[in-house]
């Protein structure tokens, strides 16, 4: 009996010695995990991110901590590159990610534990858009976004703003999520003023395509924050 | 009892007698008829169906999915496209779109696609093996079926095998093909389509006949060691030389330098730079007016890119370049080079000056800081032509004693097909074609130190793109029913004629406009300019071009064109560049009443709310979309505008105006309105 006992024993510690600790071991400790680049990003399916993910860690006053663990997961599919590591002298951490090979919501979590092992996590939303979306968002750049799009760049300025209405961002999920789909295809394809709204919508139905049309409600749903629940049908077993 | 004894014990007991026989070869019967319904029983898809009626069971529309629900093996089978796919049978909700929510595969529904999955089946787009009926063997390479499944992110490659013409929707695989063209690979690798066309580059590698009138060696030894380290944008691949081979490389090429034709620079000496800071200022004003910045960027003290990416980076260009040379390049750049797409610019000397002055201010002491090259010895320059024609240097660029090599590389045509067999595959990469060409890009020497492909700097990303552009050239392409493929045109080598296409060609048009299919994509197709604009405008605009579109950073530069040389060209463009769709002179501007404009005016401001795109007038308009219309009757034709409200697409396709179906009188109104804008533009009225 004594020596099943110590035989148990040295299996549990055999065991416990062979569970992966992922990545080196943490020479500082952080008390929050704050997302300082890369959220929000979309992306093909199974395809890469543009930026890098980077998560910091922060002391209780607020300061970069340096040498701490990060280790990022998300739902299948998803790798990081590098999965952990310990954060730089700013206290980052960055990954490169290529996202799942199934479109829709990713959220990836960059965790770091506290001094007490308490782990802390950082979550990173995530949009991996399918062959009709990925239209959808080729169309919004080629059409849309120049007054949709609030943000100027470098090379394109906005005309958001030199709008009497200002146009809804397409993310804009508060307000879009309300509008129909057949309400939402109709607005694109015969403008504003038909459907009593602002003559500055102009109708895309003679230029763009049916499929077209849906192809860019389909982007407007995929990129709505607050994500778009479709009403109607029910799962018994989610 | 030994092991006979015990045979032949076990044998008495089942055939002592014949009854006895009988009866057990019955009950090895029975178990052997019992096997194959048991084995149909443990079938991997009826599993599956089983579990997808499961899934199906409780769901509100639980009850159209199980009418449309079909058990048993199913099978796509397209005999002309030699399609026998029966992974419906797993993959049962394919069609379902109300199943979107559903994460467990393989019951998820196809996304949205513009093919009928019953006309193209699946294997077509996502390669495995069609007609396997396990998960493994349908998904999975095995040593019978090479195919297994494309990553989901290479899956545009397949489009490619029948669309040739750049498609809206698959941005990865045009952004590949654009990467074959521009970054040279088809300059050694030959690419051709199904219809035997080769792919054609589209990048400008500089000729190197002359070299030393360009540059210093150092430069050169700098260069070739890394040429990512001098420009971060430079599109040149690094050989991964030793300092000793690009020693050697450097010196032949300087070695075999000839002076130009116009190499007057010896005999004209530069104009001096200033170098006082005022002159810096003035020549980054000279630069900045010119518009450099539409084709080359000049990294800035915070790190960004500005400008486009026609022409090298010139971010450390005085380090490379000498001033003699930069003096004759920027006379004309032609002489030095025949084919570059940089115009001819016609500056003043004293402008040549200022600009020499801010360029060789964008130098970097450190770049060639650490390079002391001893002259070299010929034994290095006859090294050094070796490894030049060993590396190919001469399959982009002009070098005198060596020939363009034909086929240099391997071709690359049905890549897309490569058959595992003959692939070598280096240690650590996972036995998939996909990952075989990704790891070549990525580090071609990890195949071989000996292997000539160089490396090249891109993001995961454009690897992607490159390996997906790669994957679409299949040797099933050809094999495809000739209906299915929708073929690019072919390149257009159109040349205007006479004393204007010489003007044209001086001035390098081409670069950024695009004329009956040939030329850049930077500024407006002037393809049908003559039925759009009127003379004197054109005339004026060739003179002193100003700018239409307010936000622009790309203009049109300012070329010093004589009134006769804006005369033949206004000429050539008025009469050549004219559609067929519609007569120029087919609406008199002077017949349109004032209720005409006045009612255009209301269809402008109201039903139609141009304004929201384009300024009119400075002081109340605001959109900058399209360009400013204030001064549109002076510059337009009404004939053109009028056809332009109706269907502007079919006038310049892929412009962003939009077709606006307009009737014909409401065309007619707003035509009559816009006709009326001759105003002057007002100084600092436009934003």
């Amino acid at each position: 009996m004594k020596w099943a006992f110590a035989a148990l024993g040295l299996l549990a510690a055999a065991g416990c010695h062979r569970v992966p600790s992922r990545g080196p071991a943490a020479s500082a400790f952080g008390a929050a995990i704050v997302d300082v680049g890369g959220e929000k990003q979309t992306a093909g399916v199974d395809a890469a991110l543009d930026q890098p993910v980077v998560a910091q860690v922060n002391d209780a006053q607020g300061n970069a901590v340096a040498g701490a663990l990060v280790q990022f997961s998300a739902p299948d599919g998803v790798r990081f590159d590098p999965p952990s590591g310990l954060t730089g002298s700013d206290g980052q951490l960055s990954t490169k990610v290529r996202l799942g090979g199934v479109s829709g919501r990713y959220s990836l979590a960059a965790t770091t534990g506290d001094r007490n092992g308490k782990p802390l996590q950082a979550i990173f939303p995530e949009i991996a858009l399918d062959y009709q979306q990925t239209l959808g968002q080729e169309l919004n750049e080629k059409y849309c976004s120049r007054c949709h799009n609030p943000e100027s760049s470098a090379e394109r300025v906005s005309n958001h703003d030199n709008l009497s209405v200002p146009p809804h961002s397409f993310s804009d999920g508060a307000t879009l999520n309300r509008i129909g789909r057949a309400n939402l295809i109709a607005i694109i394809a015969h403008g504003g003023a038909a459907l009593g709204k602002s003559p500055e919508m102009p109708p895309y139905s003679p230029t763009l395509s049916a499929s077209d049309i849906e192809a860019l409600a389909a982007y407007i749903r995929a990129i709505a924050d607050p994500p778009y629940r479709p009403q109607g049908v029910f799962y018994a077993n989610p | 009892m030994s092991l006979p004894e015990k045979l032949r014990s076990v044998r008495q007991f089942l055939f002592r007698d014949s009854a006895r026989a009988f009866g057990s070869l019955s009950v090895v019967l029975l178990v052997l008829l019992a096997i194959v319904p048991a084995k149909d029983h443990f079938r991997e898809w009826l599993h599956y169906q089983n579990e997808y009626q499961r899934l199906i069971r409780n769901r509100s529309d639980g009850v159209s999915l199980a009418r449309r629900f079909q058990g048993g093996v199913q099978q796509i089978w397209l005999p002309e496209l030699e399609v026998v796919d029966r992974c419906t049978t797993c993959h049962v909700g394919l069609k379902e779109a109300s199943l979107a929510g559903v994460a467990a595969q393989p019951f998820r529904p196809h996304p949205p696609i513009p093919h009928a999955l019953t006309e193209f089946g699946c294997v077509m787009c996502h390669r495995g093996q069609g007609y396997a009926s396990t998960a493994e063997d349908a998904h999975c390479s095995t040593l019978a079926w090479e195919q297994p499944i494309l990553p989901a992110r290479y899956v545009e490659s397949s489009c490619g095998q029948c669309h040739e013409r750049p498609l809206t929707g698959t941005p990865q695989l045009s952004a590949g093909r654009d990467m074959m063209a521009r970054y040279g690979c088809v300059r050694c690798h030959r690419v051709a389509s199904p219809e035997g066309r080769a792919m054609t580059a589209t990048d400008t590698p500089p000729p190197l006949n002359h070299i030393a009138t360009k540059t210093t060696r150092e430069w050169i030894f700098a260069w070739i060691k890394n040429p990512q380290a001098y420009a971060t944008t430079a599109t040149m691949p690094n050989f991964q030389l030793s300092d000793g081979d690009a020693r050697d490389i450097s010196a032949f090429l300087i070695g075999q330098s000839t002076p130009y034709p116009g190499d007057s620079a010896r005999k004209n000496p530069p104009v001096p730079a200033q170098d006082d800071s005022a002159a810096l200022q003035q020549g980054s004003s000279v630069y900045g007016e010119s518009f450099c910045a539409s084709c080359h960027a000049i990294q800035n003290a915070a790190g960004l890119m500005v400008g486009g990416d026609v022409g090298p980076e010139l971010t450390r260009v005085g380090s490379k370049v000498t001033p003699e040379w930069l003096a004759e390049w920027l006379r004309n750049p032609k002489v030095y080079d025949p084919g570059t797409a940089m115009p001819h610019y016609r500056f003043e000397e004293k402008d040549i000056g200022l600009v020499m002055g801010f360029l060789g201010s964008k130098a970097d002491s450190d770049f060639l800081a650490a390079v002391r090259l001893e002259p070299a010895t010929p034994a290095q320059i006859a090294h050094g032509k070796t490894l030049a024609t060993e590396r190919g240097c001469a399959s982009c660029h002009d070098i005198n004693e060596i020939a363009h090599p034909e086929n240099f590389a391997p071709e690359l045509t049905a890549v897309g097909s490569l058959p595992l067999a003959k692939i070598l595959f280096a240690p650590g990469i996972p036995h998939t074609l996909p990952e075989y060409i990704s790891a070549k890009i990525r580090n071609p020497r990890s195949f071989g130190s000996a292997l000539k492909m160089p490396r090249f700097t891109f993001s995961d990303s454009q690897v992607d793109a490159l390996v997906t552009a790669l994957l679409s050239q299949t040797s099933r392409a050809k094999t495809l029913p000739a209906a299915l493929r929708i073929q690019a045109p072919p390149p257009s080598k159109y040349q205007p004629a006479g004393r204007a296409g010489q003007l044209m060609t001086d001035m390098r048009c081409f670069s950024c406009h695009t004329i009956d299919g040939r030329g850049g994509s930077m500024a407006p197709d002037l393809t049908w300019e003559g039925s759009s604009v009127q003379r004197s405008w054109l005339v004026n605009f060739l003179k002193r071009p100003n700018t239409l579109r307010p936000t622009l950073i790309r203009r049109m530069p300012k070329f010093d064109v004589s009134d006769e040389e804006a005369d033949v060209l206004a000429d050539y463009i008025m009469a050549v560049y004219q559609t067929p769709e519609f007569d120029r002179e087919q609406i008199d501007a002077s017949k349109f009443t004032a209720g005409d404009a006045a009612h255009g005016k209301d269809l402008y401001y109201g039903k139609y709310a141009c304004n929201s795109c384009h300024i009119l007038d400075p002081n109340k308009d605001k959109g900058y979309i399209g360009p400013t219309l204030t001064q549109v009757g002076l510059r337009m034709n009404a004939a053109w505008i009028f056809h332009w409200l109706k269907s502007a697409q079919a006038l310049r396709p892929g412009t962003q105006e939009l077709n606006w179906n307009m009737n014909d009188d409401d065309a007619r109104a707003i035509t009559a309105f816009l006709m009326q804008q001759k105003s002057a533009p007002k100084p600092g009225g436009a934003r």
